[in-house]
């Protein structure tokens, strides 16, 4: 037992400042692809929203293609097709072999694609049940499209989509080990090697688990205040 | 090779690993809801176990699958009384430990589902049962449990679609679905894209077949609900 905790903590001996690191990783590649997903999202809304039928079959087709393939399908796609992108430029230009891309910005972009699929039906729902009274009134007391999307819709779409979204967060935290796949270090990368390395792998994966743990409660106690935010002065049913 | 040869044939390569694809999602799907029925029972019924259901629930669903994967293939292998066990046996192999790893997964969502079904169980169907003088087990069997899985089927038909996405993880601990196929000819060819569409298309079919059946399902157990239609 003693040994695991030397094993698991700071200093010379310990693997505690690699995971501390690996975590804060894991945090900031989820940031990235959450926000990458709330853009795919709102385009998706908004496409779906929209009157143009193209641009509806686009957006559901987007949807259905994302909601129905598995990430690490996806994830390898970008991996291995961005690559192979370079690659194939680095080769025009005269360089030989094989050239791999930033796995940071191919996390980002796979998982962010994948969440922005499902925030699309979370963002096209919100936006449906903000009541029409609402942006009719808006609209009567003279409201530009501008001022109406930062007083009324704004407000409004962010809390009927704040629990959905607080959902795909947690979701982008738990999907973000995928990316380990392309060998960026974050957290279950960071686990795996040091339960490689160590030789004992339940300690580090028993780790992985806490830390998993503790960034999903900490970010569900964050989305419950948010949400507590934004119910402020708002009608109960 | 033309560009229609190679889709064919990567297509061909990748249909063998359709069997095992729907081998894991069918088998850990079975399992995980007979668990995830106990549970939401036990967490109705004991006050004992209420807790302990819900650790296991905050756990599982606050964890990544790979890393439940990942501890059970090559964690619980470090302890000597676990490879000593008669269990080493089915944990030493990739399958039992994909299949019991997703089936605790799936297991941990599925019991809130069912537990949303129960509660949406009415009280007087039950009192009624209980003064036709049914026993727990028989009221269970033939007035709680088929209201509440009717209920939760459309969330335990995500559930399941989830389930078949998931086991494209099973390809990491060397199980060689069609993700693990689709990697394998990734790696020789480079070709990603054209890879991707072909296992991106059995994983859609797929999907595609399994919402329809559970369509087709919910509609013969709500009867009612069909002859709006007409």
């Amino acid at each position: 037992m003693f040994s695991s905790v030397a094993l698991l903590g700071f200093g010379q001996q310990g693997w505690g400042d690699q995971l501390l690191l690996a975590t804060l990783m894991t945090l900031a590649v989820s940031v990235a692809a959450f926000l990458a997903g709330i853009g795919f999202g709102i385009l998706g809304a908004w496409a779906k929203l929209s009157r143009a039928g193209w641009a509806h079959v686009a957006a559901d087709t987007y949807t259905t293609v994302m909601r129905g393939i598995p990430d690490l399908l996806v994830i390898y796609l970008f991996y291995f097709g961005g690559s192979g992108a370079v690659s194939t430029l680095a080769h025009l230009l005269g360089a030989q072999g094989f050239y791999g891309i930033n796995p940071f910005m191919v996390g980002t972009l796979a998982v962010g694609i994948v969440s922005g699929a499902y925030q699309t039906e979370v963002l096209r729902g919100a936006y449906l049940a903000i009541p029409t009274g609402e942006l009719e009134a808006a609209r009567a007391v003279g409201m530009g499209r501008m001022l109406m999307l930062r007083r009324i819709t704004g407000p409004r779409l962010l809390h009927y989509a704040l629990p959905g979204l607080g959902n795909m967060w947690q979701q982008v935290l738990k999907e973000s080990a995928l990316i380990s796949v392309t060998g960026l270090v974050e957290l279950m990368r960071q686990v795996h090697i040091g339960a490689g390395s160590s030789g004992q792998p339940f300690v580090f994966y028993l780790a992985g688990f806490t830390l998993y743990l503790v960034l999903t409660t900490a970010s569900g106690g964050f989305l419950r205040l948010a949400e507590a935010h934004s119910a402020r002065g708002q009608r109960r049913a | 090779m033309t560009e229609i040869d190679f889709l064919a044939d990567t297509m061909r390569r990748l249909l063998v690993g359709v069997p095992l694809t729907i081998a894991l999602a069918v088998v850990s799907v079975a399992c995980g809801m007979a668990l995830a029925i106990a549970l939401a029972v036990l967490r109705a019924g004991s006050r004992i176990a209420e807790p302990l259901v819900r650790a296991y629930v905050f756990v599982l669903r606050g964890t990544p699958l790979l890393l439940q994967i990942f501890m059970i293939y090559y964690g619980l292998g470090q302890f000597s009384w676990v490879r000593n066990s008669i269990a080493w046996d089915l944990l030493r192999q990739p399958w039992w430990c994909a299949i019991l790893a997703l089936s605790l997964n799936t297991a941990a969502y599925g019991s809130e589902i069912v537990r949303g079904g129960l509660n949406s169980v009415p009280s007087g169907a039950v009192e009624a049962a209980r003064v036709a003088g049914m026993t727990a087990l028989t009221r269970y069997r033939r007035i709680v449990l088929p209201i509440a899985m009717r209920q939760a089927l459309p969330a335990y038909g995500n559930e399941m679609v989830i389930m078949v996405k998931s086991t494209s993880l099973a390809s990491i601990i060397t199980l060689m679905e069609v993700t693990g196929i689709a990697y394998a000819i990734i790696s020789e060819t480079y070709r990603a894209i054209e890879v991707f569409l072909c296992a991106g298309t059995i994983y859609l079919v797929l999907n595609f077949l399994l919402t329809r059946g559970i369509g087709a399902l919910e509609r013969r157990l709500n009867p009612q609900l069909g002859q709006a239609a007409h």
